[in-house]
């Protein structure tokens, strides 16, 4: 299944978003390189991929919204805000280590 | 993109970009401006005393270990000169309080600090999952909230603390400011955008009968920040959502205030600001001195504590800001405002005790509109629960009240709640049974 164009990456859910990726914290994971139009994979592609892919539950909308991460989540690139980074335009790079943290959650 | 370097050091990767001012820092530069802004915020609102002991309202999130880490930090950087101990409420909700409490222990041993617990079912003979099997999953919020409030006064009590900090960050406030508009309960806003409040005692020794403090040291805190914070300082925080309000997820005001941080990120302490001065201008309001008199400090609002959830913040507070109204009266008159006191207002109180009962649905509405006077009339109904002791407004306290219902509908009574004949006993030997209690889930921290 793997595809030399695959590009590994690690990803990392915390704050209690772990809870919609079956309680699993990290994920390696080989991110195809080129997104459905077949331009270079940047996070908004990774999003949509790991929505379909690898969340395990249904309610999507507890992840996205309106085609983005939703608002509350942080996103850190190599634990750089993601905003510093160009947020969903970043282009996915090997190795890169990306972490979605909820704020969301109480205590 | 190119990496940015910080602005501050010049020399690192920026990391961090802040939501108050869109500044880009580094790591190290990021946790020691977020904790020299904390700093700044107990100092500038002189928060504490020194010597004075402290009880961190410790739920094993993110607010909490952010703060009680913070503080130790402070406390030790800036010699503060605190003793800063956790209290910790067990909702007695399996599969969520019994995980967050191993992280507030693990957190006890991580600062060096004493921890207490403090369980639902050995203060009032249930549990949090014992209230859901009877009353069901809806509304039983309320009574969540009504018995943490009292407990964390009882466990500040019982220690001898009178000073409890919690960690409420801007977007809490801002949150509720923003339910506070939506409801047109402007009132209400003073308590709520208030950096310090106070709770009625749970002493039951009338001498006694001063207020314990509520700060809240994270208030102009960015969530977003806080958990940056916990991030990067690799703090061992729990995070879940309670299990009986999976609604709190969702929470419409907690949207609303996310939604803005994405466009505009500022607006959240602009909120809360806002709710600063909206407050100044209600009349009536806790804060029509300007918020610099410290006698006239707002009663507690119910909020947070461990459930974050939206419903527990507003269902029941209603009636529940009844008494904390009285409350604050009675702070207020125990203070400056004691000359004011005429026989005309006590005969008037007593006409008010009369219909007390009546009035409460319309206590909010009729405080503001009546101006100076029910601040008076209110001091002659403040009293003490007559079956738990605890300070309350009516003859027997909310969350007795809720107890009485809870224990009629009981199936079998297997937990022996005989609390009615045992706490008035225990009541006047100056305990209500959280002594005994409280000694035996005491855990040493250190």
């Amino acid at each position: 299944m793997s595809n030399e164009d695959d590009v590994p990456i690690t990803i990392e859910f915390s704050g209690g978003l772990e809870i919609l990726f079956g309680d699993q914290k990290k994920y390696s994971l080989l991110l195809p390189a080129k997104d459905e139009s077949g331009a270079p994979a940047n996070v908004a592609f990774l999003v949509r991929h790991l929505c379909d892919k690898v969340m395990k539950d249904p309610r999507k909308e507890l992840f996205v919204l309106d085609d983005t991460v939703r608002p509350g989540i942080l996103v850190l690139i190599n634990e750089a805000d993601w905003e510093l980074e160009g947020e969903d335009k970043y282009e996915v790079q090997k190795d890169d280590h990306i972490m979605f943290v909820s704020t969301l959650h109480g205590g | 993109m190119a990496p940015s370097p910080c602005a501050l050091c010049h020399t690192n990767r920026a990391l961090i970009l802040r939501p108050k001012d869109h500044s880009k820092l580094c790591k190290t530069c990021f946790i020691s401006v977020f904790e020299t802004e904390i700093h700044h915020t107990i100092t500038m609102n002189a928060l504490f005393k020194r010597g004075e002991k402290i009880a961190i309202g410790a739920s094993g999130g993110k607010d909490s270990t952010v703060l009680a880490s913070v503080l130790k930090t402070l406390n030790e950087r800036y010699d503060y000169g605190l003793d800063l101990i956790l209290l910790s409420i067990d909702e007695g909700i399996k599969g969520y309080r019994d995980d967050s409490l191993e992280t507030v222990k693990r957190n006890a041993e991580q600062y060096g600090m004493d921890l207490t617990i403090l369980g639902y079912d050995e203060l009032y003979g249930w549990t949090m999952d014992q209230v859901v099997e009877q009353v069901g999953k809806k509304g039983n919020c309320t009574y969540c909230g009504v018995f943490r409030r009292q407990a964390l006064d009882r466990g500040a009590a019982r220690l001898g603390v009178k000073h409890v900090v919690t960690g409420h960050n801007a977007d809490d406030v801002a949150e509720t400011v923003l339910m506070n508009l939506l409801r047109g309960d402007l009132p209400r806003l003073s308590r709520t955008t208030s950096i310090i409040t106070s709770t009625p005692s749970a002493s039951s020794d009338p001498a006694s009968n001063t207020n314990i403090k509520r700060s809240k040291p994270l208030k102009y805190a960015y969530e977003k920040e806080i958990v940056l914070y916990a991030h990067h300082k690799h703090l061992d925080y729990f995070s879940t959502e309670c299990i009986y309000s999976p609604e709190a997820f969702r929470g419409s005001a907690r949207a609303l205030i996310k939604n803005l941080e994405r466009v505009r990120p500022s607006a959240i302490l602009d909120v809360v600001r806002s709710g600063e001065d909206m407050a100044k201008l209600v009349p009536g309001s806790d804060e029509g001195c300007g918020g610099a008199c410290s006698s006239n400090v707002p009663i507690a609002e119910e909020e947070e504590g461990g459930c974050g959830s939206a419903a527990g913040r507003t269902v029941g507070g209603d009636m529940e800001n009844m008494e904390k109204q009285l409350a604050q009266n009675d702070t207020a008159a125990d203070n400056d405002l004691e000359i004011e006191i005429t026989a005309k207002s006590l005969q008037k109180a007593k006409q008010h005790n009369r219909h007390d009962s009546a009035a409460v649905p319309l206590a909010n509405g009729k405080k503001t509109k009546k101006g100076v006077t029910p601040r008076k009339t209110n001091k002659q109904v403040m009293g003490q629960c007559k079956i738990c002791g605890y300070l309350s407004s009516q003859e027997v306290c909310k969350a007795c009240v809720l107890l009485e219902g809870l224990n009629k509908g009981r199936p079998k009574n297997k937990i022996e709640v005989g609390y009615e004949v045992q706490d008035v006993q225990q009541r006047d030997q100056g305990a209500d049974g959280v002594a005994d209690v409280m000694q035996r889930t005491s855990i040493g921290g250190d």
